[in-house]
C-alpha cells in the first residue's frame, strides 16, 4: 500500500476535528490556545499534500503555508499576552469565570 | 512589477511605522494628544493620494494584487472610517493608563490590513490582510488596561476570530486543493460541482461570516463591542465589517462559479433573511447602547448582503454606497456614546434621559444618525436601502425588499426609544457632557455628511457605479 493523497487528507481532517473539539471541550485558555494551533496545523497538512499531489509544478501551497505559520506564531504571541493580562485581573484561565460580559 | 500600484499602502504602512519611533521618542512625560492630530492627517494625505488611483485597473505581482476602482472606492471607505475614529479618540486617548502613542500606530496598521484585504486578487493576500486586521484589533480591543471587561472582551474576541480564521483558511486550503491555484479570477475556470466544494463554501461563508457578523456566526458582536474601548467598537463596527463585505464580495462574485457547480447563493439569502430578521429582533430589549448598536450592526449587515443577490453592478453599487453612508452614521452614534462614557461613566440607555436638554448637539446627532440607520427618508440611510433593494428587484427577487421593509419599521421602534429617553424625559442631574474640539469636528461631520447625503446622494452614487463596474 502506497501513502497518497487521501492519506494525507484524513490527518489533516483527523488533525482539524482534534483541534475544534479542543476548543471547544477544554476550560482552560491555554489549551484553547493549542486547539486552535491543531486547526491551523491541519491547514498546513492539506496544503503541502495539495501542493505535492495536485499542483507540483509550482510552490504556492509550501508558500502559503509559510504564511499561516508566521501568521500563526504571531496570533499565538497576542494571545498569550491576552491570557497574561486576563490572569492579572482575575487569578483564573479558565474560561468558564469570563461571565462578565452576557448576552 | 509595478510599485507604484502600492502606494497608498507604502504611504500607510510608513506612517504607522513613524508613529512607533515618535512614541519611542517623544518624552513620557507629554501628553499624546498631538499624535491624534498627525494620524488624522497622515491619513488624509492618504486619502488624497487614493483619488489618483481611480481608473487604473491593474494588476501585479502575478494577479496576487489588483487596483480597480472598487477596491479603491473601499480603500477610502476605511480611511475615512479611520480618520474619523482617531478624531473622536484624541480626547479618550487621555484616559488611558499606558502605550497611549503605540494606540493611533495600532489602527493605522489596521487600516493597513483592510486596505490589504480591499485589493486583494489571491487567497493568500486575502489571508495575511485579514490576519493583520484581527490580530491588531485583538490587541485594541483589550487595550483599556485594568479594565476587566476590556480584556475579557479581548480573550474572546482573540479565541472566535483566530477559530473563524481557521475554519475559514481550512475552506481555502480545500479551494486550492479543487484547482491548483489561489488566485480568485483562476479559481471560477476551474471550479466545477462536487461534494467537498460545499463543504468549502460553508467554511468560506462561515469564515466571512464571522467578520462581517451574519447571524448564526454573530454571537461575538454584542460581548466584544459592550467590552472594547468605545472608539475602537466603532472602528470594529464599521471598517472591519466594510472589509469583510469587500472581500466577500470579490472572492463570491469573482471567485466561486454559479452556474456547474455550488449554488452558495441559496445559503446567502437565506442567511441574509435570518439575519435582518435576528439582528432587529433582538435589538428591541437590550438596555446598553453599545449592545443595541452591535444588533443594529447585524441588521445592517443583513441588509448589506442583501446586495450581493442581485449578483450585478447595481447591487454592488448599493453595497458600497451602504458602507460608506453607514461608516459616517455609526461612527457619529459611537461618538455620542464615547462622550456620554466620559461624562457619566454609564452605556445604559436610560441614563441618556435628558441629554437633549443637557447637550442638545449630542441629542440631534445620535437622533439623525440612528434614523439615518433606521432609513428614514431625507436621510441617506434610505437612499442606501433604496439601492440595494431596488438591485434586487430589478432581478425579480422580491422578498429580501419586503423582509428589509418590514424589519426596518421594527427598528425604528428601538431606535427611536432612545431619542425618547433623549428628549421627552428630564435629566437625572445637571453635570455637564463636554464635547472637545476633535470630537466635535467628527459629530458635526456625521451629522452633515448623513444628511446631505440623503438630500444629494448623486455624486457619491456616481463614484459608487464607477467602482463598482470595474467588477464586472
Amino acid at each position: 500500500m502506497t501513502v497518497g493523497l487521501t492519506h494525507f487528507l484524513i490527518l489533516g481532517t483527523i488533525l482539524f476535528s482534534l483541534g475544534l473539539y479542543t476548543v471547544f471541550a477544554k476550560r482552560s485558555a491555554i489549551a484553547i490556545l493549542m486547539g486552535i494551533e491543531l486547526m491551523l496545523n491541519a491547514v498546513n497538512v492539506n496544503l503541502i499534500a495539495f501542493n505535492r499531489y495536485v499542483a507540483p509544478e509550482s510552490h504556492i501551497g509550501q508558500i502559503f503555508s509559510v504564511f499561516v505559520i508566521v501568521v500563526a506564531a504571531a496570533e499565538v504571541a497576542v494571545g498569550l499576552a491576552l491570557v497574561i493580562s486576563i490572569y492579572r485581573d482575575r487569578i483564573s484561565t479558565n474560561v468558564d469565570d469570563l461571565d462578565w460580559l452576557k448576552w | 512589477m509595478n510599485f507604484s500600484l502600492l502606494s497608498s499602502e507604502m504611504l500607510a504602512a510608513g506612517l504607522g511605522t513613524g508613529l512607533l519611533i515618535l512614541g519611542l521618542i517623544a518624552p513620557k512625560t507629554e501628553n499624546r494628544r498631538g499624535f491624534g492630530y498627525i494620524t488624522a492627517f497622515g491619513l488624509l494625505a492618504v486619502l488624497v493620494a487614493t483619488f489618483f488611483q481611480y481608473g487604473i485597473n491593474q494588476s501585479t505581482f502575478h494577479e496576487l494584487w489588483i487596483v480597480d476602482d472598487y477596491s479603491v472606492f473601499m480603500k477610502q471607505v476605511f480611511i475615512v472610517a479611520a480618520i474619523l475614529v482617531v478624531l473622536s479618540a484624541v480626547d479618550f486617548v487621555e484616559t488611558l493608563p499606558r502605550f497611549r502613542g503605540e494606540f493611533f500606530a495600532l489602527i493605522v496598521y489596521a487600516l493597513l490590513g483592510m486596505m490589504v484585504m480591499a485589493s486583494a486578487n489571491d487567497l493568500i493576500t486575502i489571508y495575511v490582510g485579514l490576519e493583520l486586521m484581527t490580530i491588531t484589533f485583538f490587541v485594541l480591543v483589550a487595550y483599556q488596561l485594568g479594565d476587566g471587561r476590556s480584556s475579557e472582551a479581548g480573550i474572546k474576541y482573540l479565541i472566535l476570530g483566530s477559530v473563524s480564521s481557521a475554519v475559514l483558511l481550512y475552506g481555502m486550503s480545500i479551494l486550492y486543493g479543487l484547482t491548483g491555484t489561489t488566485t480568485i479570477p483562476e479559481m471560477l475556470t476551474k471550479l466545477t460541482w462536487s461534494p467537498i466544494l460545499v463543504v468549502a463554501i460553508v467554511m468560506l461563508i462561515g469564515g466571512f461570516g464571522f467578520k462581517i457578523s451574519l447571524v448564526p456566526f454573530h454571537m461575538w458582536s454584542p460581548d466584544i463591542y459592550e467590552g472594547a474601548p468605545t472608539p475602537i467598537t466603532a472602528f470594529l463596527a464599521v471598517a472591519s465589517k466594510a472589509a469583510g463585505f469587500a472581500v466577500m464580495v470579490r472572492v463570491f462574485l469573482l471567485g466561486l462559479p454559479l452556474e456547474g457547480a455550488v449554488d452558495w447563493m441559496l445559503l446567502i439569502s437565506l442567511l441574509a433573511g435570518i439575519t435582518m430578521v435576528i439582528g432587529n429582533v433582538v435589538a428591541i430589549p437590550q438596555t446598553n447602547i453599545k449592545r443595541m448598536l452591535a444588533y443594529s450592526s447585524v441588521a445592517q449587515a443583513g441588509y448589506m448582503i442583501a446586495g450581493l443577490m442581485s449578483m450585478d453592478a447595481p447591487g454592488v453599487k448599493g453595497i458600497l454606497f451602504y458602507s460608506m453612508i453607514y461608516v459616517v452614521a455609526n461612527v457619529g452614534a459611537f461618538t455620542v456614546a464615547t462622550l456620554v462614557r466620559r461624562a457619566l461613566d454609564t452605556d445604559t440607555i436610560a441614563d441618556y434621559a435628558g441629554l437633549g436638554q443637557r447637550q442638545p448637539l449630542l441629542a440631534s446627532t445620535l437622533t439623525i444618525c440612528l434614523l439615518s440607520l433606521a432609513g428614514i427618508p431625507p436621510l441617506s440611510g434610505f437612499v442606501g436601502k433604496f439601492y440595494i433593494f431596488q438591485a434586487v428587484m430589478d432581478k425579480g427577487i422580491l422578498w429580501p425588499a419586503f423582509v428589509g421593509f418590514v424589519m426596518s419599521m421594527i427598528s425604528v421602534y428601538y431606535y427611536l426609544n432612545v431619542a425618547l429617553y433623549m428628549w421627552r424625559d428630564d435629566p437625572k442631574d445637571d453635570r455637564p457632557v463636554p464635547v472637545p474640539g476633535p470630537a466635535k469636528l467628527v459629530i458635526v461631520l456625521s451629522l452633515v455628511v448623513t444628511v446631505v447625503l440623503g438630500v444629494y446622494p448623486g455624486p457619491l452614487g456616481e463614484l459608487a457605479t464607477m467602482a463598482a463596474k470595474s467588477l464586472f
